[in-house]
């Protein structure tokens, strides 16, 4: 069975200063509309792979990559890369609820204008759309010039993947995206993973292996800044290869 | 005496001197406000605010001419001052967050803040009013903004800086480019922090006299003419307090009464817009 590449990292090595580093010779693939997890103890380095893909390591000084992750058949780690489009097609949901300073409508309109699109009616559409695909819209309808601020902590959430997915990326980055949320939040937030990936590419950073387990694919364990292991997510979590995933997994360490 | 008896009465102690310091200030900041406030009203006319000053001795006349005077040197002091300071804000917590550099020239602004505002004046006085071999209302204007930029450069700074950083990083992830992360998202978040710093800047130069002296100067007669000398309420108050007329001493208490009210005004609303924005 062959599968579509969406991105492949080959040998990947990243140093915060040149004394850290803190991923070792990873090469990985992503499959096309799966949805692929990365998993391990907290300072594995599952977030810093994360935030390789959309170069988010770029805001801060003193980083290097060495090696490449190929997307669309360039190497985006070059310096020739253009951040600001490829943030538009890779996009990213964090930790914590990041909504804006402003409106639920604003928070969405924003990326939307960021990508010059500046009609209102097409904008009030797009909006729409990306409030019923974040599963949100049933809860904020008649509401939208509301601050973002009013919702809870798990719309806050259900708004941002909404932001990130109006502008229609072909990736979304999702690191621990329900860490700071009840089980309930959690659970919508899972449930809207699993329909997501009709649309886009998903890689989700989560210390929850129950979590992997559920809504991945595939899923990648990470030990020491070193993949560990890579596979499906039924035989990582059934039948592992190595001595340190099955320990993992079964709860001895992490 | 046991050692719990030493501690109550050093606990007394403490609580009386420092509640006596409490009622000196009070009294004499209830006295002020007091005296200006009742002298103030009752001298109070509507001329003050239609007719320009009257000859010396001759009783009658306004304060147009102060009022409006300090109307425009203020408001071209904060023309100036406030996108200095707010840029330069911008700058140190966005473009130079973390480096030596910022934290030097934070420190140097917190430095100015506190420099007496007759040096401020005597600079402008020395590189523009000696140069040019007059006093202007630009050159006020100028040493009111030197005084407002400080205070506007940090607030912007601190407010920036509350606003969390992953905010700034959900408009990277997105693909903003940084100055648009910071005009569409961080001033929105930090907008009602910046305007109270601003407020409170222009209350701060609003009661200014010092730097006026050396630059604005004064001038008698109405004038909107920013390149000659300019009458402002601060040096007014000043010249007619000491002058020998009861007509003067009244339109100076009038105008120390008006210029209080709005200083308060500003401050209060400054203030208020603090609590709001925390509030939310």
């Amino acid at each position: 069975m062959t599968q579509a590449l969406e991105l492949e990292v080959r040998n990947l090595n990243f140093f915060y200063s040149s004394a850290v580093r803190a991923l070792h010779d990873v090469s990985l693939p992503i499959q096309n509309r799966k949805v692929t997890a990365l998993i391990g103890p907290s300072g594995c380095g599952k977030t810093t792979l994360l935030r390789c893909f959309n170069r988010m390591h770029d805001l801060y000084p003193r980083h290097r990559y060495e090696g490449e992750i190929i997307f669309e058949g360039r190497n985006i780690l070059s310096d020739a890369e253009d951040l600001i489009k490829l943030r538009s097609r890779i996009g990213m949901v964090f930790q914590k609820p990041t909504p804006f300073p402003m409106s639920i409508a604003e928070n969405i309109a924003y990326g939307l204008r960021l990508k010059g699109i500046r009609n209102k009616s097409e904008l009030v559409d797009r909006i729409e759309r990306a409030l019923k695909q974040a599963a949100l819209w049933d809860e904020v309808r008649g509401k939208l010039n509301n601050s973002a601020y009013d919702l809870s902590g798990g719309q806050q959430q259900r708004l941002v993947i909404a932001r990130a997915l109006a502008v229609e990326p072909d990736i979304l980055l999702f690191d621990e995206p329900t860490s700071a949320l009840d089980p309930i939040s959690t659970a919508k937030i899972e449930e809207l993973i699993a329909t997501l990936k009709q649309y886009v590419t998903i890689i989700i950073v989560t210390h929850n292996m129950q979590q992997a387990a559920r809504v991945s694919d595939m899923t990648g364990f990470m030990y020491l800044g070193e993949l560990v292991e890579f596979g499906t997510t039924e035989k990582i979590f059934t039948t592992p290869e190595k001595k340190q995933t099955d320990d993992y997994i079964t709860g001895r360490f992490g | 005496m046991t050692h719990e008896q030493t501690r109550k009465i050093q606990n007394y102690a403490a609580l009386t001197l420092s509640g006596l310091a409490a009622l000196v200030g009070l009294f004499w900041l209830v006295f002020i406000l007091g005296d200006v406030l009742t002298n103030g009203i009752s001298a109070l006319r509507l001329d003050l605010f239609i007719n320009d000053s009257a000859p010396a001795g001759v009783a009658g006349g306004g304060l147009r001419h102060a009022f409006v005077g300090q109307l425009m040197v203020t408001l071209a002091a904060t023309l100036i001052g406030v996108p200095v300071g707010v840029l330069g804000g911008t700058f140190l917590a966005e473009y130079a967050r973390g480096r030596t550099f910022a934290r030097v020239i934070s420190i140097l602004a917190d430095i100015m803040v506190s420099v007496p505002s007759i040096v401020i004046g005597a600079f402008v006085y020395a590189i523009m009013v000696r140069p040019l071999h007059h006093f202007s209302g630009w050159a006020g204007a100028v040493a009111l903004a030197m005084i407002m930029v400080p205070v506007v450069l940090r607030t912007t700074e601190d407010m920036l800086s509350l606003v969390p950083w992953t905010i700034r990083e959900a408009a990277f992830a997105l693909g903003a480019p940084y100055y648009k992360v910071i005009i569409q998202v961080v001033y929105r978040g930090a907008a009602t922090g910046i305007l109270t710093g601003i407020l409170l800047s222009i209350a701060r130069v609003a009661g200014e006299t010092a730097p006026l002296l050396f630059t604005s100067f004064n001038n008698s007669f109405f004038s909107t003419n920013m390149n000659g000398p300019m009458a402002s309420l601060t040096v007014t108050i000043f010249q007619y307090a000491m002058g020998p007329y009861d007509d003067w001493h009244r339109q100076a208490w009038a105008a120390s009464f008006v210029i209080t009210l709005f200083i308060l005004g500003l401050t209060i609303t400054g203030r208020a817009l603090l609590k709001w924005r925390y509030k939310k």
